[in-house]
């Protein structure tokens, strides 16, 4: 099993020198699609792409992977996608599959919630894993994907929006180059220089609140489960958090006063203590330690001409709910399809606009949800400090109090309202509506074999999809339309109910599921004109 | 549901000074967390966003109406 040591082994990489520094002025290089950006977001948007045809150039300013484990919680929605992207085996099996979390007040505990209570899942609610391994995981993944050409230490220094794409210019250690791309998306992060290029801004709240982040390995026998105090005896008047990741690694989040200082408080000498007071003990060794001010924040639009913006060069929040790498790995799934589908002509360049539409308004939700989270752990007057206070006494004897006292509410998967949606025109008493992700359930195939409906969407080649619970008529599935029928002749078998009972099926039931996943349009009974309608639609052809 | 405005309670001036009484003897923070408090409780006895937010309108105009007059008075 790889150990922190040789994981690190693999996160530094080498500068190669490419033909196309060799080009310039008529002849530089063409490039459908350039991505900026070698974290989790751009390294995934890369491969989703490859697997669907296309070429990406992938450029990255620095050569290595990042230091830290900084974002460490990985949704049971991002686990799906890796799936998608032949990386969700390594990941879950390296990570620290975890659903359970416990709120402490005080010394006692408050209440304990499960984020995935029922059974007949694929993947858990979420797992830890320091990003390095992530990204790491998904280099190899890159180096498989011939039509992916990876570029370390290619830093942009300047773009060009022209109308049929962008002129970057691009330093390197042997000076620079130009390229030009049809489309550039630039996933380079909170800091995002791309972002300054093309001279959008970036709003939003920043919380005076310090936070400090420590990374301590140590054997220690806590079960992996999410666990946040308010006023706990260790840390007086102020909220912390401790979090298991593989390796012995425990991740420590400790508020810290406004005033306090950044450079004295992030000194292992001054962290130390609170450490021992929080664990009872010194038997722990530092690997990363940070402090943060949180910001949230949003650009006002995610596409400014031929460059797309994703992850958190577009929208940053506050770490409580790991909302910030996952909603980045939602935008790369969001996008990939549509980019490929325009990029191929199947669509016009409108179907991006849904990308800004849909994952804007996601990050308004999870900028909502992280800002109510770090409101709750440091009010902002006496008043709301007052009214804290109120909620997590009652919290002790009162189910209303526990569910309002908040120490983060975990990642779901964003519900759009969006124009690519067909509206219901069935009965509907539950499943997942147009807009809304789709949903696992265990089926076995004809064979006796078990699987689960997100393995058999992958298999169909995550393009769109009919999902069809049968009735004995075979439904004329459109051209280039996959297919995954339950129940029937042939089709995979809902032994335990559950697929039918998660989509509330009758027989005949369809859905018409997008190529990332989400629900377009369902039916009681799917027709053609109907179904083509739907199809047109979801494609932002009409 | 609308939020209602007209007298329910049978016996007001009951309700009015088991209010009262429950802040006697304390001091302003402590009337402070009471009212936090109940202001919870009852809030969550009503379960409608849309009450509640017409009750907190109500409230806040009064509040500053108050205000107003009180400077208006000064000047």
């Amino acid at each position: 099993m790889a150990s922190a040591n040789t994981a690190r082994a693999k996160t530094q990489f080498g500068y190669r020198r490419h033909p196309d520094q060799e080009r310039s002025g008529a002849n530089v290089a063409e490039h459908p699609v350039v991505v900026v950006g070698a974290g989790p977001v751009g390294l995934s948007l890369a491969i989703d792409l490859a697997q669907r045809g296309q070429r990406v150039v992938l450029l990255d300013d620095a050569d290595r992977i990042g230091e830290g484990s900084r974002a460490i919680c990985f949704s049971k929605r991002s686990l799906e996608f890796w799936d998608r992207l032949g990386v969700g085996d390594r990941m879950v099996e390296k990570g620290v599959v975890w659903s359970v979390g416990k709120i402490f007040h005080g010394a006692s505990q408050l209440y304990q919630f499960n984020l995935l209570p029922e059974e007949g899942h694929k993947r858990p609610a979420f797992i830890n894993l320091q990003q390095f391994y992530a990204e790491a995981y998904l280099v190899d993944r890159v180096e498989q994907l011939p039509e992916i050409d990876l570029r370390w230490r290619n830093k942009v220094i300047a773009l060009e929006s022209r109308n049929d794409g962008v002129a970057l210019t691009i330093a390197t250690p042997e000076g620079s180059y130009q390229v030009h791309a049809s489309f550039v998306v630039a996933c380079d992060g909170a800091r995002s220089s791309l972002r300054q290029m093309v001279g959008a801004d970036f709003a939003g709240q920043v919380f005076e609140d310090q936070f400090l982040i420590a990374d301590v390995k140590m054997t220690a026998a806590f079960p992996t489960e999410r666990w946040f105090w308010f006023d706990p005896p260790f840390h007086a008047g102020r909220s912390a958090l401790l979090h298991k990741q593989p390796d012995d690694i425990w991740r420590i989040d400790l508020q810290l006063n406004p005033d306090a200082d950044p450079v004295a408080e992030k000194q292992p000498e001054n962290v130390r203590p609170r450490i021992e007071r929080m664990l009872g003990h010194d038997k722990f060794e530092f690997e990363w330690i940070s402090l943060y001010k949180f910001q949230c924040r949003r650009m006002a639009r995610f596409i400014h001409g031929r460059v797309i913006f994703a992850g958190d060069s577009a929208h940053q929040v506050s770490p409580f709910g790991a909302r910030g790498a996952n909603s980045g790995l939602e935008d790369a799934e969001n996008l990939a399809w549509k980019l490929d589908r325009v990029l191929r002509q199947l669509s016009p360049e409108g179907l991006l606009e849904t990308y800004h539409i849909e994952r804007s308004a996601a990050a308004d939700e999870n900028i909502r949800e992280s800002t109510r989270s770090t409101d709750f752990m440091a009010p902002a007057t006496r008043q709301e400090a007052r009214l804290r206070q109120a909620v997590l006494s009652l919290a002790e004897d009162t189910e209303f109090g526990k569910r309002m006292v908040n120490g983060g509410r975990l990642s779901v998967p964003s519900v759009y309202d969006t124009p690519l949606s067909s509206e219901d025109h069935d009965d509907w008493r539950g499943g997942p509506r147009p807009g809304a992700s789709m949903l696992d359930a265990p089926v076995t195939e004809q064979g006796g074999g078990s699987t689960y409906l997100t393995e058999a969407f992958i298999r169909q080649g995550t393009r769109f999809t009919l999902l069809e619970f049968g009735n004995g008529a075979d439904v004329d599935v459109p051209d280039g339309v996959g297919s995954i029928r339950i129940g029937g002749n042939g089709g995979l078998i809902d032994a335990h109910g559950l697929a039918g009972k998660r989509y509330d099926a009758e027989p005949g039931t369809a859905y018409l599921l997008r190529p990332d996943g989400y629900v377009a349009a369902r039916f009681r009974n799917a027709a053609r004109p109907a179904l083509d309608a739907a199809l047109a639609r979801a494609s932002g052809v009409n | 549901m609308a939020l209602s405005t007209s007298s329910n309670f049978a016996k007001p001036d009951d309700a009015f000074r088991a209010i009262v009484e429950a802040h006697r003897g304390l001091t302003d923070a402590q009337s402070a967390d009471l009212d936090a408090a109940l202001v919870l409780v009852l809030a969550n006895h009503i379960g409608d966003l849309d009450v509640l937010r017409e009750a907190i309108a109500l409230a806040k105009r009064r509040m500053l109406d108050a205000s107003q007059q009180q400077q208006q008075q000064q000047q």
